[in-house]
């Protein structure tokens, strides 16, 4: 009878600790992943895309290059 | 495409604030905000040198990665702009910012924070380029009439410069080597001076810079 009582015990702790074991398995990381967020704002339309370039892309950067150069004053004084 | 940046000659920038004036006259921008600013390192001490300090557009802009709502975005150019109607003037970009761009204008009482406002390359933000809203919101936008900033355009010293990041490279290296200091090309001493052979005696000696300090 006694030696049925302990096992009985033995079987019950073995059972319980077993599933307590177990139960780390399904533990999910606690660390954030970092990820960079999208923009969620309005979007815009490139510098070009309105008058007077009207999408005409290779003028506008000639102009921003020309002005570009303007502030190198050996080029604009020479 | 070109990648739009600052630079501004710690040589050759007279501290008159222009660049601030013609920021805030552009844009027609509020008391207490301002987009540009001169900083002066020695203030006072001879051999002091000022930069002018706006947002610098960064190619990795922490602002950008601490916005809980994301309302930043980078154009083509590589103009670092924002949203006005998501912004929710939290100032997490203020802390992020190593240049303390961002600025809040106090938009009620109490102090309460209004939208974040900062220097947009005079590339305008997101409405229609050159509408009314748009220029409401975030000034003109000059890139769109194909000209550079007006801080940049208006410099009586061209101490700063703004535009192709490639081509201001360029630039500034033909200033430093036409000065005759090729090696101190991107210096520390460059930049925030060097013993000064002219001093005059009795002037107090310039701080020298520290052992170990930033270098080229």
């Amino acid at each position: 009878m006694i030696r049925r009582v302990f096992l009985l015990l033995a079987g019950a702790s073995l059972a319980t600790a077993v599933g307590a074991g177990l139960a780390g398995c399904g533990e999910r990381s606690q660390v954030v992943d970092y990820k960079q967020g999208k923009y969620q704002g309005k979007p815009d339309k490139p510098a070009y895309d309105s008058a007077p370039w009207n999408g005409n892309k290779r003028d506008w950067e000639l102009a921003l290059a020309t002005r570009n150069q303007n502030q190198n004053e050996y080029k604009r004084i020479r | 495409m070109a990648r739009m940046k600052f630079l501004c000659d710690a040589e050759r920038c007279i501290e008159c604030n222009g660049c601030v004036t013609a920021c805030k006259q552009e844009h027609d921008i509020p008391w207490g905000v301002n987009r540009r600013r001169v900083v002066t390192i020695n203030d006072g001490v001879p051999g002091e040198r000022s930069i002018s300090v706006a947002c610098m557009h960064c190619s990795d802009a922490p602002c950008m990665a601490v916005c809980p709502v994301d309302c930043f975005y980078r154009t083509d150019d590589g103009v670092v702009l924002h949203d006005k109607d998501l912004c929710i003037g939290c100032g997490y970009c203020f802390y992020a910012c190593p240049f303390g761009a961002p600025q809040f204008p106090q938009a009620g009482a109490f102090g309460v924070r209004g939208k974040m406002d900062k220097c947009t390359f005079c590339a305008g933000g997101p409405e229609a380029n050159n509408s009314e809203a748009e220029y409401k919101k975030y000034g003109r936008n000059r890139l769109a009439e194909g000209k550079l900033p007006v801080c940049a355009e208006m410099c009586s010293t061209k101490a700063l410069l703004g535009g192709d990041g490639d081509v201001l490279a360029d630039i500034y290296r033909e200033r430093v080597t036409t000065r005759g200091r090729g090696s101190d090309v991107w210096g520390w001493a460059t930049a925030y001076g060097r013993p000064d052979t002219t001093k005059q005696p009795g002037a107090p000696a310039a701080p020298a810079a520290p052992a170990g300090g930033p270098k080229s």
